[in-house]
């Protein structure tokens, strides 16, 4: 197939066979960060604006790298750099873009469906990094690729998330993802924060994780977003601990080769134990690594098509 | 051109590089995707039956060192680059199925320089169609097959395109 997107705002429109595009694309920008000269000059010419309305340090700086090795020239855009705060529309922001001639914009806002609503109204690529509780394609794909490249393939693997799934756009971009290439998942939490409504999307829902973790061949443990929680949904965190972290304990359950997966921040010692967020069968580095290729293959795909 | 045709140009084109080449064991024959591959695969076997040494091979792809990203409306698939790292001194030929314009080979330059500073680049290729955009010549050319803008170079090798080795030219053809 030949890749005809110039936006990406969600997995769940993408094909399998789109998805396998991108990570195979991604495995060519792995290689250039092998070379002696990281850089190539794709995108040599074109003005990628990161337009964070909220905050992200790794994300952002993932995406910069990435446009850098591409070549192309980086504005970073954030709501507490600009005057651009609260109240501002959605096409107010797109006029700004426009005005900035963009090429290429990252877009990550609290508000699901404001990427599809500028890929929509602007010729510029629109590259969601988050909108609200909707979507976060580019860390499900670099947690797609993290698994392919130890696992070999996807399909059949079975994957545990675990955590606050409610709020979570990594968890939705994951679950299309992982669905559409053949994987088996099962979202673990309390009841609050993993609904039996998930299960509508073809996954099992448990509030045990004690019953799943010896099953799994890769645990994605989501990081407990304090600044989103509300008291009604969260008990309190030894609670939370006590029941869902994964704790050394608990990790013995897993097989040996059962990849831990976390798209970070870390809470150490709430969503998982410290030293085990450091140990052997932890691919937490591996996915920021991984992150890069796949941001650049993001960018080189939809930023490279006219 | 047929398989036999094809298979003598390649014998041609690996005796020529072992008489322009004394130092055969500093040689890199960088193939780009997916039939510069396969042609470099087989120039290096002539290599190796003519002198018992063996040749390195690697892959060159050059889609995102090209100079027309952003101007087509879909993107074929990167291949990923595959050279002995670094190539510092080393003697590198680029290996090309058709050459055209020389935007490619230019392209592939660009992309070699990347992995390392060679003592020289030289370029072999099946097909020299003519037209060149920029100023750049084959070293080694198995077939100069003289062409009109119009008309178009079809190629199949055995083990890309699981068809028999063969040349045509094709014309009438659009673009």
């Amino acid at each position: 197939m030949r890749w005809q997107r110039k936006d990406l705002v969600g997995i769940r429109e993408l094909s399998a066979e789109e998805i396998t595009f991108v990570l195979d694309t991604a495995d060519a920008f792995k290689q250039v960060g092998t070379r002696e000269v990281k850089k190539v000059p794709a995108l040599r010419g074109k003005t990628l604006v990161n337009f964070f309305i909220e905050p992200s340090t790794r994300t952002r700086t993932s995406f910069e790298l990435a446009a850098t090795r591409l070549s192309a020239d980086v504005i970073n855009i954030s709501a507490t750099t600009s005057s651009l705060t609260k109240g501002e529309t959605l096409k107010d922001t797109a006029k700004i873009l426009e005005a900035n001639h963009a090429d290429l914009i990252v877009l990550r806002h609290s508000s699901a469906g404001a990427a599809q609503f500028l890929a929509e109204r602007l010729r510029a690529s629109i590259i969601n990094a988050g909108d609200g509780a909707h979507e976060h394609p580019t860390q499900a794909l670099l947690d797609l690729y993290t698994i392919r490249e130890r696992r070999g393939s996807i399909a059949g693997l079975h994957v545990a998330i675990v955590g606050d799934i409610l709020f979570s756009r990594v968890a939705r971009s994951n679950i299309f993802g992982l669905l559409k290439l053949g994987a088996r998942v099962t979202l673990v939490g309390p009841s609050t924060l993993v609904p039996r409504e998930f299960e509508r999307l073809g996954v099992t829902v448990s509030h045990r994780i004690d019953e799943v973790l010896p099953t799994v061949d890769v645990v994605n443990l989501l990081r407990i977003q304090h600044e989103r929680q509300r008291k009604e949904y969260f008990p309190g965190i030894g609670e939370y601990i006590r029941l869902f972290g994964l704790t050394k304990a608990r990790a013995r359950q897993l097989r040996p080769d059962c990849l831990i997966m976390h798209p970070g921040p870390i809470n150490r010692g709430v969503e998982i134990d410290s030293d085990l967020a450091d140990g052997v069968q932890s691919v937490i580095l591996d996915q920021v690594t991984n992150g890069l290729a796949v941001r650049m293959a993001v960018l080189y795909l939809c930023g490279g098509i006219a | 051109m047929d398989a036999d045709a094809i298979r003598n140009a390649l014998r041609r084109m690996a005796h020529e590089i072992v008489e322009r080449n004394s130092d055969l064991a500093s040689v890199v024959l960088a193939g780009i995707p997916s039939r510069g591959v396969e042609i470099a695969r087989r120039l290096a076997a002539f290599v190796e039956e003519f002198e018992k040494v063996k040749i390195e091979t690697g892959v060159i792809d050059v889609s995102m060192h090209r100079d027309d990203v952003g101007q087509r409306a879909e993107l074929p698939m990167v291949q990923t680059s595959r050279l002995p790292v670094p190539l510092d001194g080393r003697t590198v030929i680029i290996v090309d199925d058709v050459f055209y314009t020389g935007r490619t080979t230019r392209a592939a330059m660009d992309a070699i320089g990347s992995f390392g500073r060679p003592a020289r680049i030289q370029l072999a290729t099946l097909i020299d169609r003519g037209h060149r955009e920029l100023p750049i010549r084959a070293d080694y050319v198995g077939k100069n097959l003289p062409t009109a803008p119009g008309e178009r170079v079809r190629l199949r090798l055995e083990n890309v395109d699981m068809e028999p080795d063969a040349v045509w030219l094709i014309t009438g053809a659009r673009t």
